[in-house]
């Protein structure tokens, strides 16, 4: 359900100014968004001074310069650091994206990090992703037959394979769902833009036995048909895929069953 | 205290087997009503110049008349419905529930009550 304010536990103040760098001669200011289950405090905004000379172009690579120098509390989900893993995702002067692909040139001022919006906080810029993980689960993300496993392998064409290009790439980093506001207000049965771009994956993968079942497993005013063509989805997807357009695609499907 | 697991959460009480009808429906009305919104316009421009004698006569034709009836009646439905889907969008729960039926006993009301006076006036004709 809609909600436009936050809740009177989750109202942001302003937080800890830390120390300016000894010596640095090009300092960048970052507000970043604090939160510890432990302390029973509100959210907070610190702010950190990084020293420009001394770090890497990314907002990932000034992230772990603040864990590394100053401030070893702050709290992040990274790996592979190279927009693989997904883990990384944050929202980054306003906008869903990966820390580690995204260039601190591309912001104007001060840079401001928050956690993936309206999604419960573990700690500091840590989301907790496990409903989106379930929901990409119910989609059954995994290739379905019902004729007898050939011998050597599935064999697809080229032209079926191509068709899941702008598709297997989606690394799961939830930068689109929580981009979405249908997702924000009926996220609970919505299954939002990443779960249904990975649905289309499968129902066009030319291998798969269990077309139908996967449509009708989508038939529902909730889980299908929240999406309102937004857009939010693709504008934000690090990867530059198009769920919009995915989710479209099945809409079209759904009409072709009964017309 | 809950112990149901993540999964169950999302699968609640499965897929509702609905929703294809209501996005088709609105597309197509949302397609009929250019031409009826037009068609409809023009006459009702022209007769609402000419006070209660003019529209009295426009709606006493047959061709006015009908395409008066058919842009109610889609314009209704399609209002129902597009209403529907915001009142999914921003409600939950009872609210829900009590929104929707308003919402579609309003729209029935309207479009019948529309329906009904054109088609009062053509047969008065």
């Amino acid at each position: 359900m809609v909600q436009l304010t936050l809740p009177k536990n989750s109202k942001i103040r302003t937080g800890k100014t830390w120390p300016k760098p000894a010596g640095a001669t090009k300092l960048r200011t970052f507000r970043i968004y604090r939160w510890s289950p432990d302390d029973g405090e509100n959210p907070r905004v610190d702010t950190y001074f990084v020293d420009m000379d001394s770090c890497g172009p990314m907002v990932l690579d000034a992230l772990i310069k603040i864990k590394n120098e100053i401030d070893p509390t702050l709290t992040f989900r990274r790996s592979c650091r190279e927009g693989i893993c997904g883990s990384c995702a944050m929202n980054i002067d306003g906008r869903n994206t990966l820390a580690c692909i995204f260039g601190m040139d591309e912001v104007k001022g001060d840079v401001k990090i928050y956690p993936l919006p309206h999604m419960p906080v573990v700690k500091d810029l840590i989301p907790d992703l496990t409903h989106f993980y379930a929901q990409h689960e119910s989609i059954m993300p995994w290739l379905e037959t019902k004729t007898n496993t050939p011998a050597k392998e599935w064999k697809q064409s080229i032209e079926d394979r191509s068709k899941l290009d702008g598709l297997y790439e989606c690394v799961m980093c939830a930068c689109c769902s929580t981009s979405c506001p249908s997702y924000w207000w009926n996220g609970d049965r919505y299954l939002g833009p990443a779960a249904l771009l990975h649905a289309y994956r499968w129902i066009i993968d030319s291998r798969d036995e269990i077309t139908g079942q996967r449509l009708d497993e989508l038939h529902d005013p909730f889980k299908l048909y929240r999406c309102h063509t937004i857009m939010n989805c693709t504008s934000t997807c690090p990867k530059g895929l198009n769920p919009a357009k995915a989710i479209a695609e099945i809409k079209k499907m759904m009409v072709e069953r009964v017309v | 205290m809950s112990y149901k697991t993540d999964y169950q959460n999302v699968e609640g009480l499965g897929s509702a087997g609905e929703g294809v009808q209501h996005f088709w429906i609105q597309r197509l009305t949302a397609i009929a009503l250019v031409p009826l919104a037009i068609l409809f316009v023009i006459p009702f421009g022209q007769a609402l110049g000419g006070g209660y004698e003019a529209l009295i006569a426009t709606y006493g034709q047959f061709g006015h008349a009908v395409t008066a009836m058919l842009f109610i009646a889609v314009a209704c439905w399609h209002f129902t419905i597009g209403l529907q889907a915001v009142i999914e969008d921003y409600t939950a729960g009872f609210t829900r529930l009590v929104w929707l039926i308003a919402s579609k006993l309003f729209g029935a009301v309207l479009g019948v009550s529309g329906v009904v006076a054109i088609a009062t006036i053509l047969f008065r004709a």
